[in-house]
Formats: C-alpha cells, structure tokens, sequence
C-alpha cells in the first residue's frame, strides 16, 4: 500500500489527509511537531481572551483520525532524504514514504534586534507562543507591540481584553495601509484608539532594553522615544517555515518552491499551505499567501494528484476577512493600497464611523476589480460570481442588496451606498430598490 | 476602574440581598395554631371538622422555625390518623365473627350476616357500610369453602383498612397540602410585619444590584465581549458555578416537594399577589416573580452585551414581554376576572397539563371564553405550530417566546457555552427528546381516555400513575431542577434539549419541513470554533460551516449567536425557499477541483 507522509497538521497538511482518505486506500501519517492534533491557529487570540479553551479549537474530535485511519504521530521531521524516500523523526526514527507533503507553515519574522531574544519578546504564531504570551503577561501594566498587521491588532485586542496598556508601533501612516487604502486605514486607526491603544504611527522599534535579569523592561522606538514596559510583542509578519527543507537539500527562496502542481524539484514530494513559495503565480495572486483558505485548497489540490488525477492549483478570485476589535472586515477582489491611474474607485463611510465599503473598477472598461468592506457582510457567492463574469461595476451596485449578509433586523446599508454612487458618478445611476421592511413585507 | 467598584459594589449588594432572603426563612420567624390557623384552610367541611378536633388539643405553643413546627404538623396528623385506624379498621376478630355466621361448605355470600357483628352507633354504621361497599359484587356468589371465602375476605379487610385514611383521616397528598396552608397561616415574622420593607430590601435590592452590576457594561464599546469567561469561576464550572448551581437546585427541590418551608418568601409577595389576583401568593406566584425579574434583568444585560445587534435586541425584548405579560400579568388578571387562568402561549405538550381532566373540565364549563382557550390551545399545538415553524423555524417559539426559553436566553446566556458538542451528545440527545415526546403522548392519550370513558386504566397501567410519574420525572425533576438549576454545568439549554417534548415537536417539522436554515458564507470560515463553542444547543456548527454545508438541525433554536460570535461574518440565519436547504456542501475558492464534503 502506498504511503503518504504529511509534515504539519496545520489546515493545509490535514485537509491533505482528510483528501486523500477520502479518495483512496493509502497509509497515511501526518507529522508535526506542535501538538497532536489539529487546532485552528486563527483562534489563538480566543484561547488568551478567555472566548474558548483550547480544546474548543480543535475542529475535529480526538478519534476521527482513526476513524479515518490518519495515524498522528508528534514528532519533529528533521531530515529527508529524498533518494531513499525517508524522513527522519527526532524521536520516532525513520519513516518511508511514497509521497511526501512538505505543509510546515510559517514563523513568526524577527528583524535582528538588539534584544530581541529577552525575556518577555515574543511572536504569535504556535502554541509555544501562546504558553510565553501567557506567561510573560500575568500582572504586568504595560505592553509595546511591534508591526501593524492582522496578528498585531489581534495581539492588541488580546492585551486590552485584560486591561493592560498597549503602545502599538505602526511603520506606515496610518494602521495596515501597506494594505488598504488610506480611508479605510484611518477608520480602522480611529478604532484602534477608541479601545485606548496608544497607536504610534510613523514609528519602528530601534532596540528592546532589558534589566541585569534578562528581562524586557522596554523598547527605544525608531524616533528614538523611550517607552518602559514588561512585554514585547513582534508581529512584523511571518515568513515561511523552510527549516526542514533546507536542511534536506530541497530548493527554497522565501518559501519551498512549487510549480503549480505544488511540486517540488524532486519527485513526490510537494509543499502547500503557508510554506510554499509559487514559481509563477496565477495572475492576481501572490507568490507566497498565507491564509487559512490557501492552505485548504492547496490540500485540496495535492490530494487530488496524490490520487492519480494531476491538478493545477486554480485559486479563484482573491477574498479574504478578518476583524479590526469591533469592526469586520472582508475583501473579494483586488482592492489596491493606492488606486492607480487606470481604475476607479468608489468609497463610502458611513458617520459613524464603523461601516464602510470601497469599490474599485476599471476606469475604461467599468469592469468590477474588487471591494473591501467594513462592518458589512457580504455573500461571497455574489462577489465571486460577479469577478468570475467581469461584471461591469453598474450591475454590482444595481444587484448590491442581493449580496447583504449581515443578520436579519440589520440596518441595510444599500440604498444610502447606491445614493452615494450616484452622487459620485451620475453617469452610471443606479436605481435603488427598496427592501422589505424587516425582510417580511 | 469607576466601572469596576461600581459592578464590585453590586454584586456585593447582590449577594447581600440573598442572603437576607434566605435569612428571613428562619430568622425572627414564629410558627403558632390558632383556631384562626385553621380556619378556612380546606373547603371541605368534614377536612375542617377533622382539623378542629385535631388541633383542639394543641397547646398554644409557640415554633420558632418552620422544621420543628411541621414536625409537630406530622405528628398531630399521625396521631389522628393511629386513632382513626383503631377506631375505624375492621378487625381480625370482626372478621373471623363474620365468617363463623357461614356454613363451613358451598357458602353463598350475602352481607347480611354483618347485623349480628355491627350494631348501631356511628362506627359500627361506618364499618357496615364500608364493608357492604367493598363487598357488594361478592353477593349471592358462591364458595366451595369458608376457607376460600376467608382468603377473599382478607383482601377484602385490606383494602377497607387502606382507604379508611383517606376516608375518615388525611391522607399523604392532603397532609402535604395541609403543611403548606396551616405553616402558610401560622406565620408571624419580619415578613407578614414589614412586608414591604423586606421586599425591598431583598428582591428590589437584589434588582437593583443586579442592574448595577450590569449596566456599567454601557462603557465598554458595542460588539462580541466574551472576554474572560473561560477565566471566571463562574462560566467555567468553578467553585462559583458550584455554589450558584447547588443554591438553585436546592431552590427548586423546595419549591416543588417542601414548599411548606418556603412560606416566608411567599408572604413577601403577598400585597403584590393581593393586588393582581386578590389571592394571597403561593409559592408559584413567588416562583413567577422572581422568574419574570430573572428575565427582565438579565434582558437588559442582554440588550446591552448584544446591543451592536439589532436581531438580539428584538427578540430579546420579545422573550421579556411575552413572560411578563403573558406568563405572568395575564393569568393572575384572569384569576381576578373569575375566569380560567391560562398562560395562553404555553403549547402543550410543553404545558402537559393541558388536556387533564381537571383543565378540560375548569375550560368547558367556563363559557365562552374557556371554550376559546380550549380551542385556541388545541390549535396552537397542532396548526400553529407546524405552520409557524414551516415559515420561521422554530425559533418562533423556542427564543422569541417561549418562557424556558426566555429563562435560557437571557439567565442563561452567560453560560450557554457550557453544552456538550461531541456527536455522543447528540446521540443522547436524540433518543432522550424523541423519547420524552412519545411518554408525553402516551400519557396524554391515556388521560383523555379516561377522560372520555371513566376508566381509569388502560391494559391494567392506571392512567393516574402514569400521569403522576410524567410530572414527577419530566415535569418537576427535569424542567426544573436539572433544567435550570444546572445551567452553571451543562450550559442553558439542558432541558430544550434533552427534555421538552414541545422542542421534539417543533424540531421534526424544522427538521423536515420548514424554509429556514443557517447558511454558510462562501469559504471564509477560519474553523476558528467560536460558532460551535457558543451554540446553547450543543451544535457543532464548525462541522458546517468549515465545508460550507448550511445547518439543518431540528434542535437549532434560532438563537443567532453562532452568526453574531463568527469574527468571520459567515453564518447567516434565513427563512428562504424550501430548495437547496439540503444542499451539497460547497466551498467557493478552488476553481481546480471541485470539493463536495
Ligand atoms: C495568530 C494568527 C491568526 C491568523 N488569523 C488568520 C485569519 O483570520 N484568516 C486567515 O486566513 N489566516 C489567518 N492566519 C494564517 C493562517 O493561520 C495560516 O495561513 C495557516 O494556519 C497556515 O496553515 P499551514 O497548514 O500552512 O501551516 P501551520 O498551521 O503553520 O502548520 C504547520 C505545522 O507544521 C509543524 N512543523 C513545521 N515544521 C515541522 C517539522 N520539521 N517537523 C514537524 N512538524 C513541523 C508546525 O509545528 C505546525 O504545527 C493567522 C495566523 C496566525 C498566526
Ligand atoms: S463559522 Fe465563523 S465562528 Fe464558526 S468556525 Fe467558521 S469562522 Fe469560526
């Protein structure tokens, strides 16, 4: 029978397995490292806010895996050697395989600072993370984060949900706007400091102090600003997890290199999720992305091939969402930092402050290229469908209440959003349909 | 910080007030017979008559709690009931006397032979005509001995002696209701004196403590704040959730079997139960207070933790008016009104009461307006219902209406986490909801059919034990005690899921007929867990959501939380067209390879 190895049961790696079960007989073991069994690493935060345990986090239950027949085994990979087909395990010993899945996620990106390795500085990607965070933040008073990005907001919230004060360094002008464009950086800034974070924008981290113990006692800021505290947090991104590959001769630049049916250079043995580094990406998408959703259609795609029907990674149109403290945000599409000369964009916020949405489309064409939405929820089918179709950015907003997905009762935004389009561009009016009342009548 | 001291300052009020309602169970209180005690406790001349002499010897003393004072209770009826047996019992020797009056051979049994045994006097005629009742169907009938006629007659004695209890003395239901009416009277204490001033000070000052404890939670900023419930003691089954569990289970093991010991509290609410139904209050109109109080104020917590939430809002609002006014108002006005007190959206077999003969006869013979809540309550149960639910899930009822469940949704809430999701779980629950629903229609059918025929049994099981059994098991120990007072254990929603009959009814039809669904966004879930970890049903929502499957589960209550919990903004509670409710799971993203499931 053949074997399938998997290294990380990270979303990429399991949804390899559970793919692979589904569509054949092979023996398969998923190894990794962190923990015996599958968790969701985007409920980190709750697990520290007190929203859930971490057993809560587990999306599938202890005996599925053998009920699915996916042996586990928690044990570091430390070598392959791709000629003889065989992993080494730190403590296990060797393993065999047929088919090889590199799915070894990523870690956190440290820049070299002086004091980076002190006591109470840490990253937030593992669970190993999570134990210091825990640790180093019981009973301090203050706390300086470092990189203004989705796991740094997420630390922030995690830091104030137990009331210690938060300095949270921003390189860019205004929070994420490598990102998103300005409005929306700003309206998400705005909301930073409405949860009493002291939000530092235009600032780096120069250095970490630390006391004659080895511990933080506190950052000197990149304009040369002292702030005292007893934790650091680094979340200036995170860099693919290359370790092993590295260490067994398997080509890598930023990620593990893959073609586009995730294979590496060597034969039956792929790499997918965070960890992997696309030799020519998919136009609209990027070389290396790290979210949840790649991660499972890369396993989705890995296991159709290691069954025997050889298959392109295809990712459809961009999307993604995450949550600024109170306000949700989700993208479809591709919505620029900055809008360039070709296109148009479309924005409306509304006053207080919490709802916002940004349209982009082609100032030629009016093909739809995307939207970033804030405290809005919208049906991804509709959005999907409408990239898939190049819609025209008229039949988008015309159609824009079929796409509500907030909960019933919401005050619908549409109407006021279609009123502004108009306004904005009263070439391609949009006529506003009413909505039920209530949704009933 | 202000925030902090004043939610410390509550809660400290808060338990103040509690322990001062529970202090003025025992302390100050005294317990004395009076000829007024007594008067007017029972509506039966003979049960007075009874009580007269039973009490006439009672020296006027005094009882400074309530244990002591029923003990005394017990005693006194114990005696009655000795003196009665000894006077009133038909004796072995009565007996052999009556059977030494037959030939020893081919008797032939006529009661007559009892002149010689019984003469005149009010117990030998009680005797006489006890045993010519029992005896009755014996007559003319033959024995091949009178040994044989013995071995009937002895039967015969037994059953005679057993009844007299009841016949001539109390018998245990009535000695238990006699307790509860006779400690109700005796009471003197702090709160038949100063009833308003401990009103206030224990219930007003445990609402307002609780309103302070909750309403600096305006500060925080409007959105999902369930930070540190995994922390507390409280929310995760710690020493608080012990205690809090512990007190409420004791809370409803004495309202349901020893209310006798509760009658201080139900002083408390007398002037209020006085000027709403112009009775004095029993323990369920104390019960009902305090219940409509749970639910109003722990509404308002609701309203403001959900307040960025307009669905939240409104159907909270929903479950506060419909027990405050419907549960509780209504029925005491109609009381007031002479008219059949009914909370008029309690569907059986929720309200399994409902089709008791006691009900159906107070409903048929209370004109008009009974005729109508008897229908209206026959057509709830078996058009509403469905029809409702075909159009909005049950949720209409279950988290809009519904008193359980407005107690779940809003006393509950904080600890709705605390459901088992594992598939054992809800295998368990499954086979425990199905089959509390059969054993309530099973007994309901066996009810009606005494009703109809006056049988009282039905293939030799008596339909009143039967009953008494249902509402025993289902209607005290399981809605009430492990319903609500493990709520700090097993999450809010213990009884609507393991237990309501009423929830089993409207699930089959959500399950299996009904427009609504929770459907899932494309494929933005992060299988972070939070939908599951907050479903009060036990649900494992993720289990969907993750492979874009909408959720069809006939235990769903429609609550919403799963969708407001969802940092993602994937799940979306919707009534929509019956087609594609079922459907295949999808997961928009890979436009390589097609994934179902
Ligand atoms: C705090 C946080 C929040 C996030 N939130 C979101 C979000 O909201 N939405 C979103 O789309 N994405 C989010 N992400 C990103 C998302 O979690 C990742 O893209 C995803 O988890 C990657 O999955 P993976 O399977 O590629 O790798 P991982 O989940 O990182 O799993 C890799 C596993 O492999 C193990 N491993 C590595 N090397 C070895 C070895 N040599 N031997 C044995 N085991 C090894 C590691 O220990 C790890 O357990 C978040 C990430 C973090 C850290
Ligand atoms: S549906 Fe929402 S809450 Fe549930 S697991 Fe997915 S992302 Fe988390």
């Amino acid at each position: 029978m053949e074997h399938v190895v998997i290294i990380g049961n990270g979303i990429a790696g399991i949804t390899a397995a559970r793919h692979i079960r589904k569509q054949t007989d092979f023996r398969i073991t998923v190894i990794s490292a962190e923990s015996k069994y599958f968790w969701s690493r985007t409920a980190l935060m709750y697990i520290y806010m007190g929203h859930m345990k971490f057993r809560h986090t587990k999306p599938y239950e202890d005996d599925f895996w053998q009920k699915n027949r996916i042996d586990l085994i928690q044990d570091y990979a430390e070598h392959i050697d791709h000629d003889a087909k065989m992993v080494r395990l730190r403590k296990s010993g060797n393993l065999n395989y047929d088919h090889l899945i590199l799915a070894t996620g990523s870690k956190p990106a440290f820049f070299n600072w002086e004091g980076q390795d002190l006591k109470g500085v840490s990253g937030m990607v593992s669970l190993q993370d999570l134990e210091n965070i825990e640790s180093y933040t019981t009973d301090i008073d203050r706390a300086v984060i470092v990189g203004g990005g989705l796991i740094g907001i997420e630390l922030a919230e995690m830091l104030r949900s137990r009331d210690i004060k938060v300095t949270f360094l921003v390189r860019e002008k205004e929070f994420w706007q490598n990102v998103l464009p300005e409005q929306e950086a700003t309206m998400i800034s705005r909301h930073i400091r409405q949860h009493h974070v002291d939000l530092r924008l235009e600032t780096g981290l120069e250095k970490i102090l630390g006391d004659e113990t080895g511990q933080v006692k506190g950052v000197v800021t990149s304009g040369g600003e002292n702030i005292s505290c007893q934790f650091v947090g680094i979340t200036t991104g995170v860099r693919p997890n290359t370790d092993l590959a590295r260490a067994s001769g398997i080509p890598a630049d930023r990620g593990i290199l893959v073609n586009e049916f995730l294979e590496t250079r060597f034969p039956g043995v792929y790499a997918i999720g965070d960890c992997a580094e696309h030799i020519t990406p998919r136009p609209g998408r990027k070389a290396v992305e790290q979210v949840w959703y790649t991660g499972r259609i890369m396993g989705e795609t890995v296991a159709a091939t290691i069954a025997g029907k050889r298959t392109a990674y295809q990712p459809g149109p961009w999307f993604n969402s995450a949550k600024f403290f109170d306000i949700e945000y989700q993208t479809y599409g591709d919505v620029p930092a900055e809008t360039p000369e070709h296109l148009c964009d479309f924005y409306w916020e509304h006053e207080d402050g919490h709802h916002a949405v940004h349209l982009i489309f082609d100032r030629q064409s009016l093909q739809f290229c995307g939207i970033n939405s804030f405290g809005i929820r919208y049906r991804h089918e509709y959005f999907d469908q409408k990239l898939h179709e190049n819609a025209d950015i008229r039949s988008v907003m015309q159609d824009l209440h079929k796409a509500n997905f907030d909960s019933e009762f919401f005050r619908d935004h549409t109407k006021s959003i279609q009123q502004a389009f108009n306004q904005r561009y009263p070439d391609y009016q949009v006529k506003p349909i009413r909505k039920k009342f209530m949704g009933l009548i | 910080m202000y925030m902090h001291f004043l939610q410390k300052t509550g809660l400290l009020l808060f338990i103040l007030a509690c322990a001062i309602l529970i202090g003025l169970l025992f302390w100050d209180t005294s317990y004395r017979i009076t000829r007024e005690t007594f008067s007017g406790v029972s509506s039966d001349e003979a049960t007075q008559e009874r009580l007269q002499m039973v009490f006439d010897s009672v020296p006027s003393a005094t009882f400074h709690d309530p244990f002591s004072f029923n003990q005394m209770l017990k005693e006194k009826f114990g005696e009655y009931n000795k003196e009665v047996i000894r006077t009133f019992a038909i004796t072995q020797e009565e007996l052999d006397r009556i059977i030494a009056a037959f030939p020893p051979a081919d008797v032939t049994f006529s009661p007559t032979v009892t002149e010689s045994v019984w003469q005149d006097g009010d117990t030998d005629n009680f005797k006489r005509e006890q045993f010519t009742a029992y005896t009755s169907w014996m007559e003319g009938k033959s024995y091949s001995s009178r040994d044989e006629l013995q071995k009937q007659l002895n039967k015969t004695r037994q059953d005679i002696n057993q009844g007299i209890r009841e016949n001539k003395g109390f018998g245990d239901y009535q000695i238990k209701s006699l307790q509860l009416a006779l400690t109700r009277n005796a009471l003197t204490g702090p709160t038949t004196s100063r009833t308003t001033f401990w009103l206030f000070l224990t219930i007003g000052l445990g609402t307002a403590a609780a309103l302070l404890y909750i309403l600096p939670k305006l500060n925080l900023l409007p959105g999902i704040k369930n930070d540190g419930v995994y922390h507390r003691s409280n929310t995760s089954r710690g020493w608080v959730a012990i205690i809090i569990g512990s007190l409420l289970i004791l809370f409803y093991i004495v309202l349901y079997w020893y209310p006798e010991y509760m009658v201080s509290w139900m002083a408390l609410t007398d002037p209020l139960s006085r000027s709403l139904s112009g009775n004095p209050a029993s323990q369920w109109f104390f019960y009902g207070l305090l219940y409509t109080l749970a639910i109003a104020v722990m509404g308002i917590r609701m309203l403001i933790h959900y307040r960025h939430s307009n669905y939240h809002i409104i159907r909270t609002i929903s479950v506060i008016f419909f027990q405050t006014v419907f549960a509780f108002l209504i029925p005491e006005i109609l009381i007031r009104l002479n008219r059949p007190s009914m909370d008029l959206k309690n569907i059986w077999p929720l309200n399994y009461t409902f089709f008791y003969d006691y009900n159906l006869e107070q409903l048929t013979s209370a004109g008009v307006i009974g005729t109508s809540m008897l229908v209206w309550g026959i057509v709830l149960a078996f058009i509403g219902v469905p029809v409702l639910t075909y159009f909005y899930g049950k949720r209409w009822y279950c988290s809009w209406v519904c008193g359980c469940g407005g107690l779940a949704e809003t006393l509950g809430d904080p600890y709705r986490h605390l459901s088992d999701k594992s598939l054992k779980a809800w295998k368990i629950e499954r086979w425990m909801i199905h089959g509390v629903l059969v054993f309530a229609v099973v007994m309901t059918l066996g009810v009606l059919y005494t009703y109809f025929t006056g049988s009282g049994s039905v293939a030799g099981i008596s339909t009143y034990s039967v009953r008494s059994v249902y509402g025993f098991l289902i209607g005290a120990a399981f809605a009430g005690v492990v319903g609500v007072g493990f709520y700090p254990f097993m999450g809010s929603r213990v009884w609507c899921r393991f237990g309501c009959p009423l929830a089993a009814w409207l699930g089959l039809v959500q399950r299996f007929k009904s427009r609504f669904r929770i459907t899932t966004n494309g494929g933005q879930c992060i299988s972070c867990g939070n939908c599951s970890t907050y479903c009060e049903m036990g649900i494992d929502v993720r289990w969907y959501a993750q492979r874009g499957q909408n959720i069809v589960r006939s235990s769903c209550v429609g609550c919403g939380v799963c969708s407001s919990v969802c940092p993602r903004g994937v799940l979306k509670l919707e009534n929509k067209k019956e087609a594609g409710r079922l459907n295949n799971p999808v997961l928009i993203g890979n436009d390589g390879v097609k994934i179902s499931g």
